[in-house]
């Protein structure tokens, strides 16, 4: 199964992916993508480093798989978590267009839900 | 309104201090998270799915303009430049940043405003009647109750870490608008043979994961007793609640187990012992508590307002928002107005700054400086003179705030849902925005007539979901969000709670399936006058699992 591991940021809550590089990203396209449970396990230890030195908090892994070429949460929890508010388009990280490329979801109802 | 005095400004500004240290602290790592968390919990700091998320208490929905232009000051300064109001009368910023909570909780003591005891397992927010003061029907003002309530509650030594949270609610009038027998405490305020005032009390009421209206423990409390036999309500609870599984630690859950016999009966036993001195109620302490919620002097008025009529005559809309969100005032010639945060299509409950200036303003022209929150999600202006309402109509219209919906289908109360709580396992603001556009504001609507509609997006039922006259309930079921539907709730004095229809919906469906059920009512009705919840009792569940499950399609789950 495949992962990326996720966080808030201390101070200020954003939501946080971690890199490849062992940085942290805002955006969800940015994340490294663990293939095995080896390399989630480690990940997430990486992580939790992170969490004792008071970078991020809550880590955890989320599973994702490919759709369409692209990276994506498999849970709508993840998905919306990921992008922002299906309601309010206008906020979160797919303002900024750091939305992964293909959530599953959300946009079944978007097109119903004027603002 | 209430006014802090000095211990309370002094109070309240030691707590911001001590949370700026504490932040601080785990800023510098100082705190662990685990350390940290019962702390900012305390302050009504949450983490959420997208960030942060700061709960601020309106104690009782009471609250003026200055404090409603300091929620829009916070909203623009230091979040997205929205808030949104709750079933709780509190209001919650969605994205504040940690470092940031320290001066937004000193912005807040500045307007007499704090978070404190807005999460955490201990006395929340006291809530009350949004019509508080105003109600033709009312038998005595319930704010300088629970404003009492709040103050003894506030940090309470014995009461800070009880099993679980707690909340109360008191309602002053015949009508119950504050959901008395859904909350932990319901007190509600009688007169008894001799024309004394007090409370009838409920106990064990909560909706959640286990469902229970509150059984009543007293048909009637003296008033001055009220302290004592609260506290021996929460000591009973806090020595027998259950602490070893979270999903069964509210009193309801205790009295559930135990019976209301036993439970009464050791209430009783606990009350009996209580110390008189310290906790009765002196009559000069009620009467000064009683003052700070005096009614404002309003001006003699003409019960009938000309301009109002001729407004009514020639413009459809307004006789609509006069007929859905104006309510009688005590006062002759003075009406009560719902301004609806349920704009067709818009989040249930959420306000731009904009729109809380707006509202703030308003009030001090028009409201003698005072506004409500509802548990419905809407906002009161409590004293507006008929001949103003066209003007302050108007002013509603100009910011979107007009929406003739008060009490109707497209008045939902929704629970943020799956799109910001990290709890949530379904969207809940999608489903009210799509059937708030099925049915509009419009002439359907109105036929619909009274018609209430709750949503909540996980069984905490934070929608309220189980005493909606429809109520929807949001989970996940194989990786998609699926719609459980009950029938037959209430909030009222008429408490219960809503049947299961049968299997549930999905996203796609559950808003044709509430259309399945509306028209059945609207088949079936004896006539206009016949409401929902009426024809509903009438003719019980039967119909419309017909209509639901034999008739149409189906569910499709």
């Amino acid at each position: 199964m495949f992962n990326v591991i996720t966080a808030n940021r201390l101070a200020d809550g954003v939501v946080v992916f971690l890199t490849a590089d062992r940085g942290w990203s805002e955006d969800f396209n940015r994340a490294a993508v663990e293939r095995d449970d080896a390399a989630t396990a480690a990940a997430l230890a990486r992580a939790k480093d992170d969490e004792a030195l008071n970078v991020v908090v809550d880590a955890y892994a989320v599973p994702v798989e490919e759709r369409n070429g692209h990276v994506a949460p498999k849970a709508l929890r993840e998905s919306i978590r990921a992008a922002g508010p299906t309601v309010r388009r206008d906020l979160g990280k797919q303002a900024h267009g750091q939305a992964p490329h293909s959530g599953p979801t959300a946009v079944v109802e978007a097109e119903h839900v004027s603002l | 309104m209430y006014h802090y005095d000095d211990f309370d400004a002094a109070f309240v500004a030691a707590r911001v201090e001590q949370f700026r240290d504490q932040v601080g602290r785990r800023l510098s790592g100082e705190l662990t998270e685990e350390q940290f968390r019962p702390h900012r919990l305390m302050n009504g700091l949450y983490l959420q799915l997208h960030s942060y998320m700061l709960r601020v208490a309106v104690p009782y929905g009471t609250l003026n303009s200055r404090q409603m232009r300091k929620l829009a000051e916070i909203a623009r300064k230091y979040d997205r430049g929205y808030g949104h109001f709750t079933t709780r009368q509190n209001i919650q910023f969605n994205w504040p940043a940690l470092k940031d909570t320290p001066d937004i909780l000193a912005e807040l003591a500045s307007v007499e405003m704090h978070a404190i005891q807005t999460s955490g397992n201990c006395v929340r927010n006291v809530t009350a009647d949004h019509f508080a003061g105003v109600a033709h029907d009312e038998i005595a003002d319930p704010r300088p109750y629970a404003e009492i309530l709040r103050q003894w509650s506030s940090l309470h030594p014995e009461f800070s870490f009880l099993p679980r949270k707690f909340k109360i609610a008191v309602n002053g009038a015949a009508h119950d608008r504050a959901v008395v027998q859904a909350h932990d405490i319901g007190l509600q305020i009688v007169r008894n043979d001799k024309g004394e005032l007090g409370f009838a009390v409920y106990v064990g009421g909560g909706l959640g994961r286990t469902p229970f209206i509150a059984r009543k423990v007293r048909d009637f409390l003296p008033e001055r007793e009220l302290l004592g036999y609260v506290e021996a309500i929460l000591r009973v609870y806090n020595m027998e609640g259950r602490r070893d599984n979270k999903f069964k630690a509210r009193i309801k859950i205790l009295l559930h187990e135990k019976s209301l016999d036993v439970l009464r009966g050791e209430i009783e036993a606990e009350f009996a012992t209580r110390d008189k001195q310290a906790l009765d109620l002196p009559p000069q302490e009620i009467a000064r508590m009683a003052a700070f919620f005096a009614p404002p002097e309003l001006d003699p008025k003409r019960p009938a307002s000309d301009r109002v009529e001729r407004r009514k005559g020639k413009d459809a809309r307004f006789a609509s928002f006069f007929a859905a969100n104006v309510t009688p005032h005590r006062a002759q010639g003075y009406v009560v107005v719902t301004v609806s945060l349920k704009a067709i299509g818009a989040p249930p409950g959420d306000a731009t700054a904009d729109q809380m200036d707006a509202v703030a303003d308003l009030a001090e022209d028009y409201s003698h400086n005072e506004i409500r929150v509802s548990h419905e999600q809407n906002l009161i202006l409590p004293h507006v003179a008929l001949d103003d309402l066209p003007a302050v109509y108007d002013r509603l219209a100009s910011v979107g705030l007009a929406t003739p919906n008060a009490g109707a289908i497209s008045d939902i109360i929704a629970c943020p849902g799956l799109d910001y709580c990290t709890l949530a396992t379904a969207r809940s603001i999608p489903v009210a925005q799509r059937i708030a556009q099925k049915f509009g504001d419009g002439a359907r609507a109105k036929s619909i007539g009274p018609l209430k509609i709750k949503i909540s997006g996980c069984i905490n039922a934070c929608g309220h979901h189980h005493v909606g006259h429809i109520g929807i309930l949001g989970l996940e079921r194989a990786g998609e969000e699926t719609y459980q539907i009950t029938l037959g709730g209430s909030a009222d004095e008429n408490a219960a709670i809503g049947q299961i229809v049968g299997p549930g919906f999905s996203s796609e469906n559950v808003v044709e399936a509430v259309e399945t059920i509306v028209q059945t009512y609207m088949d079936l009705r004896r006539d206009e006058q016949e409401t929902f919840i009426e024809a509903y009792r009438r003719v019980g569940i039967a119909p419309f699992k017909e209509a639901l499950y034999e008739r149409s399609a189906g569910s499709d789950i």
